[in-house]
């Protein structure tokens, strides 16, 4: 393990510098196979019989690393429209894009409060469920919650969801962790990996103190904010991603992290483990919208009915780990551990206890950034 | 169309300055136009964009100074002198582990200072990024260096995610620019220069204060600047290295930009950090006056 560090780092360079490479030559061949396929695939429907409405374009906007790219082609070659495929990193990158209409996106997955703030602002059109019949594989118990953002599931559709947790090591900690109380002990100063994203942070000071996480009411903020500037003695490092790396290297004992990340590490670290605070926590949903400005919207439903197919479904839940709404996907995982775990899948008694962010207008977040600066000094 | 025009119009402007400034034939001058073509659409606009944004707010139209205001807010004003903290002595420490190489390097022989400066340059190759984020495995507490300290039974080094690892940061990224303009200037120092003030009597310290140093101060003033502005204006390096605990200005204006979505306040932080650039280039400039321009390569 400590010896193949500089190996590690070393083939961390070599496959960086050269996934680059790696990467366009990818997309060179998805594009010819795509061009190929779609030929075939016009050719060869009218036989088949598959309805597809023939050509024409999607443009799909997406987080990064959010699906498995077998799964592009595949839709292009079903269906024989050109996927043109773009990847955000942060919400916030997303949103003035789409604001400004920069480019026509015709489907995008945004979380669950920007979905909330698009569709107060007037961004988004309406699904039309007609051309999408494999919505009846999306669970229940999501499209209810997702109600919370969008009510009546009229322009959104869940695509992965998830909570936030804390993923810990076994070997590195007293016990078995079931508290947010955890982050903000003095004995594990230097162990601790905080979220530096501005929600989750407060959310996990706001929760562990017994307020609303979307709450608005300052003096309850503040009362998280000085929580917060107490841990930060205590805490090794700020990160999002990271917190992959950091934790599967045992750089620190604890750290905040999204469920979908936590299966990925475990597998990597047999050490790790992922628990759900007993005071409560945030559960997260993105789903796919179609903008306003789509010019492509019938395509865009097609790749959005494509993604809700079971086998799809279940494809991109075994690339990506973030756990899916398709219950049908569900039923088709073979391996009971994953089928039954309970990161990916917990049981209601821990989504009861979990809420979801609501989009609190532009003047609290900014509060909230402003709280959030006044922690780090 | 009337871009176009424009563009035409200035073009001809500059050429024209150009042609009489030169006194060259217009032929050469017009192989000019690409440059300021280029430097119109990525440095002037841009820059103008800059100014009125950060002179303008979403709330109301028309002028305001409210985005410079930002900076007099103490957490605001304690990243910009924690910055200018860091990059000082960042630029400080080049200086010193510079001038001293470029000194050796030009007491080399040629084929041999070639590799030098190669190896200097070798790892600018690579990405910037990854030059950090291998830092950041360097140093992290079950990084390489603690790895190898603790099979040696050496007490660790615990500098992640602290002050210090931003600043090794800093020298090691920034390190070429300091020592390759210093060593360009030395090089073109005459040895008959340096022979006549011993003949004359000097001994060598009074040659390096007399004749050496005065003789390379254009390379160590855009050696300075290279290295103090990015310094400044960092905000991968602290955040890689700092662990996003330590937030500097340049944080501060991405933060505005990226997550918050205020372009209004980012542009107006990048202007009052623009006259703190603008303020250490004055200064700098004063020592430049007499050389012939700044030796950057």
């Amino acid at each position: 393990m400590k010896k193949s560090k500089l190996f590690v780092a070393l083939l961390l360079v070599c496959t960086l510098v050269f996934s680059a490479c790696g990467s366009k030559e990818d997309k060179g061949n998805n594009s010819n196979q795509g061009n190929g396929q779609e030929n075939t695939g016009n050719n060869g429907s009218s036989g088949n019989g598959s309805s597809n409405k023939g050509s024409g374009e999607v443009y799909v906007y997406n987080w990064g690393e959010y699906i498995d790219r077998e799964v592009i082609d595949m839709f292009e070659e079903e269906t024989g429209i050109k996927v043109i495929y773009n990847e955000f990193e942060l919400n916030e990158d997303m949103y003035p894009i789409i604001k400004t209409g920069a480019v026509n996106y015709d489907v995008v997955c945004p979380s669950d409060y920007m979905i909330e703030k698009m569709i107060q602002e007037d961004l988004l059109a309406e699904i039309n469920y007609d051309n999408i019949p494999n919505i009846a594989n999306i669970d229940e118990t999501y499209l209810k919650t997702a109600e919370n953002f969008d009510p009546g599931n009229k322009f959104s559709v869940p695509y992965c969801w998830g909570t936030v947790g804390i993923l810990y090591n076994k070997t590195m900690v007293d016990g078995p962790i079931d508290s947010w109380s955890a982050l903000f002990d003095e004995k594990y100063k230097n162990e601790i990996l905080m979220i530096d994203s501005v929600r989750d942070a407060f959310m996990v000071a706001l929760t562990y103190l017994g307020y609303d996480q979307n709450t608005t009411n300052e003096e309850e903020l503040n009362a998280a904010r000085d929580l917060l500037k107490e841990q930060y003695p205590l805490v090794q490092a700020y990160v999002v991603d990271q917190v992959r790396d950091k934790m599967i290297g045992e750089e620190a004992a604890l750290g905040v992290i999204y469920s979908g990340e936590a299966i990925y590490t475990q597998r990597e670290n047999e050490n790790l483990e992922y628990v759900v605070p007993k005071e409560g926590s945030n559960v997260w949903i993105d789903g796919w919208v179609i903008p306003k400005n789509s010019q492509n919207k019938e395509n865009a439903e097609a790749w959005i009915n494509f993604m809700c197919r079971p086998d799809i479904a279940l494809k991109n839940f075994e690339y990506i780990t973030y756990s899916t709404p398709n219950k049908a996907a569900r039923d088709l995982i073979e391996d009971e551990d994953i089928k039954n775990s309970q990161v990916a899948f917990p049981e209601p008694s821990v989504l009861e206890r979990c809420k979801s962010f609501k989009y609190l207008g532009e003047e609290m977040e900014n509060l909230y950034v402003n709280k959030w600066n006044e922690v780090k000094y | 169309m009337s871009n176009q025009e424009e563009s035409k119009v200035t073009t001809a402007e500059a050429t024209v300055t150009l042609v009489k400034k030169s006194h060259r034939f217009s032929g050469k001058s017009l192989l000019s136009f690409p440059y300021i073509l280029w430097m119109g659409a990525f440095i002037i606009i841009p820059l103008i964009m800059v100014v009125y944004y950060g002179l303008t707010s979403k709330t109301s139209n028309g002028f305001t100074l409210e985005n410079l205001k930002l900076i007099a807010d103490p957490i605001n004003q304690r990243a910009l002198f924690l910055s200018l903290k860091l990059s000082l002595i960042s630029t400080l420490v080049c200086l010193l582990l510079a001038y001293p190489l470029a000194l050796i390097l030009k007491s080399m022989k040629l084929k041999s200072n070639s590799f030098v400066v190669l190896v200097m340059i070798l790892p600018m190759w690579m990405n910037f990024l990854l030059r950090t984020i291998a830092w950041q495995n360097i140093l992290e507490n079950n990084g390489i260096i603690n790895t190898v300290l603790k099979a040696l039974n050496l007490p660790t080094i615990n500098i992640i995610n602290t002050p210090t690892a931003i600043v090794l940061g800093m020298v090691y990224n920034f390190l070429p620019f300091m020592i390759l303009p210093i060593y360009n200037t030395l090089a073109k120092v005459d040895d008959n220069v340096i022979n006549a003030a011993r003949d004359l009597g000097a001994n060598s310290f009074t040659t390096f204060r007399k004749i050496i140093f005065p003789l390379s101060i254009p390379g160590v003033i855009s050696g300075i600047t290279m290295v103090f502005v990015p310094s400044l204006t960092t905000f991968v390096i602290s955040n890689i290295l700092g662990g996003s605990k330590i937030v500097l200005i340049g944080n501060v204006i991405e933060q505005q930009f990226q997550k918050v979505g205020n372009w209004h306040a980012g542009s107006g932080l990048s202007l009052v950090l623009m006259v703190f650039i603008l303020i250490s280039m004055a200064i700098l400039a004063k020592y430049d006056k007499e050389t012939e321009g700044t030796n950057v390569w």
